[in-house]
């Protein structure tokens, strides 16, 4: 059995072979461009109880993110800011090889890549939210997870979490300084609240390559196909802020290309979080 | 100030690397070993194998399997750093072996596992494109068949400038970090990563930079490698045996 097979099902094995039949003549199993997403649905407040929170919907890829709040103490090398946690799993509802447990190295770049496209993105102004310089921060925390993984997560996670920052609620930090004898992580839910401000928005985009055709949004199968995958994470100023090689390698030529329809494709989805009014301008 | 009058943290050019050195065949052990120096860099790879994969139904029938360790000893940074594996260190070991695994004929041993160990014993930035420098020679000297060597560089934005092979202090006060590996003879990128901001053209510019300094690198490489073939082909004289190995 080859590498690609072993621990397959057949109906995945299946799938593999008709995304390679298709992909070898330019074309989508599911009779996408290449260069198109699928249909992208983005639900707001899902989860109640969190500060803030999205489920994104991109084709049968399912991503549910929770942004919460914590007083912190800040990082003695960075005492004037806040702290951003990001961390992402696939759990075992995702798929037939996904497994319960400690993540694998998969995930761990999964969420690294996704938490270096929001850390490094500006997103979040950091200096704003120091509630006592040098002794409390605040601590905010994207936890992503991914139930169902019909590909493409890391584009799906980071419109969540994106979506899900936008449109959160934070306690107010003005209520916490004037009452900081009682305000504490056991009750921090149930202090006033202002909306959380992002100042930036990244978009990640993961091109993929089969043979010399280059494509968008691949599915579980396209990306076990795939010779190669490659996130870029774009900001609204045109800047890259992010970029991994997933999976494969790539000619000189191809990265250059692969990043420009990765810039194209970003202002697509900046314009459907928009249009949809999950971020304005 | 023309590019030329910029001078970094520690005294370099732009398109300058730090003071570099790579050994084959280092460890007696191993059956491919080699270490490079960058720097303040010191990083020594062991290559074990190929050898029977375990556990057997974990083995692959038509390929090889590769095993990636990077680790950085406690030692090895500023602050000491605990020897458990870090995420960043999971991380790290998938992209290296990732990247390896595109120069490595696999195929040409089903069944069987390969083992690569990279100890990163002194760290100074740019940890991981070191480290697959170092690798690559490992794995040529261990006799294993490559498709091409891999090697590879950084590059940044330090200070508005884009430069070649960031060291520490310049990753840290940095704009952005880019490390690349390449496999030179093919051209193509097996690694590729990128944190910071960069518009596309500064991305270009200091693509090339890294491109630059990993062909520089690949040079001192095949120096490592042909040193070891001289080395090997010495035909020792008569009545001077006792002395091999001393």
């Amino acid at each position: 059995m080859s590498k690609e097979y072993k621990g397959k099902t057949l109906s995945e094995i299946l799938r593999m072979e008709q995304a390679r039949n298709f992909l070898g003549k330019g074309m989508r199993e599911d009779g996408r461009e290449l260069t198109q997403y699928r249909p992208i649905d983005i639900k707001i407040g899902t989860i109640e109880k969190a500060f803030g929170s999205a489920t994104v919907y991109l084709g049968d890829t399912i991503v549910v993110t929770g942004v919460n709040f914590e007083i912190g103490t800040p990082f003695t090398d960075s005492p004037d800011s806040a702290i951003l946690l990001v961390e992402g799993e696939i759990l075992p509802t995702a798929s037939f090889e996904a497994e319960a447990g400690p993540p694998d190295e998969y995930e761990i770049e999964m969420s690294r890549v996704v938490d270096r496209s929001l850390r490094e993105s500006g997103i979040i102004d950091f200096k704003k939210y120091v509630i006592v310089p040098g002794e409390a921060v605040l601590k905010i925390f994207v936890d992503f997870n991914i139930l169902n993984d019909d590909g493409n997560i890391i584009d799906a996670a980071v419109i969540g979490a994106v979506a899900a920052l936008a449109t959160a609620e934070m306690p107010d930090l003005d209520y916490i300084r004037e009452n900081l004898e009682n305000v504490n992580n056991n009750n921090i839910k149930e202090v006033p609240r202002k909306p959380f401000q992002i100042e930036e928005v990244p978009i990640a985009n993961t091109i993929a390559m089969y043979g010399d055709k280059m494509f968008v949004d691949p599915t579980a199968s396209e990306e076990e196909v795939a010779d190669a995958l490659i996130t870029y994470t774009h900001l609204s100023t045109g800047e890259i802020c992010s970029i991994q090689l997933l999976k494969g390698s790539l000619s000189y030529e191809d990265v250059f290309k692969a990043l420009d329809l990765a810039y194209e494709k970003s202002v697509e989805i900046r314009n459907i979080l928009r249009e949809r009014g999950i971020i304005s301008g | 100030m023309s590019k030329e009058e910029f001078i970094r943290v520690d005294g370099r050019k732009p398109d300058e690397l730090r003071k570099y050195s790579i050994n084959a065949g280092i460890l007696k052990n191993a059956d491919g070993s080699a270490e490079i120096r960058l720097g303040k860099n010191w990083i020594v790879v062991g290559v074990y194998g190929p050898k029977e994969h375990f556990p057997k139904f974990e083995a692959l029938q038509d390929r090889a399997i590769i095993n990636c360790r990077y680790h950085m000893a406690p030692y090895s940074t500023t602050e000491r750093k605990s020897p458990k594996p870090s995420r960043r260190e999971i991380e790290l070991s998938k992209v290296i072996r990732t990247a390896l695994e595109q120069a490595v004929i696999l195929e040409k041993f089903p069944e069987m596992s390969i083992d690569i160990f990279i100890e990163v014993l002194q760290a100074e930035g740019s940890t991981r494109v070191a480290s697959i420098t170092a690798a690559s020679v490992a794995l040529a000297e261990a006799g294993i068949p490559l498709r091409d060597m891999v090697v590879g560089c950084s590059a940044g934005k330090v200070s508005g400038k884009i430069v070649v092979d960031v060291g520490e202090e310049e990753d840290k006060e940095g704009e952005a970090d880019l490390p690349i590996a390449i496999m030179p003879n093919l051209k193509r990128v097996v690694l590729l990563q990128m944190d910071g901001k960069l518009t596309h053209e500064e991305f270009k510019e200091a693509f090339e930079k890294a491109l630059a300094g990993a062909l520089e690198l690949y040079e001192e490489q095949k120096r490592a490698l042909k040193g070891l073939i001289e080395k090997m082909s010495e035909i020792p004289s008569e009545g001077d045996g006792n002395e091999q190995g001393v």
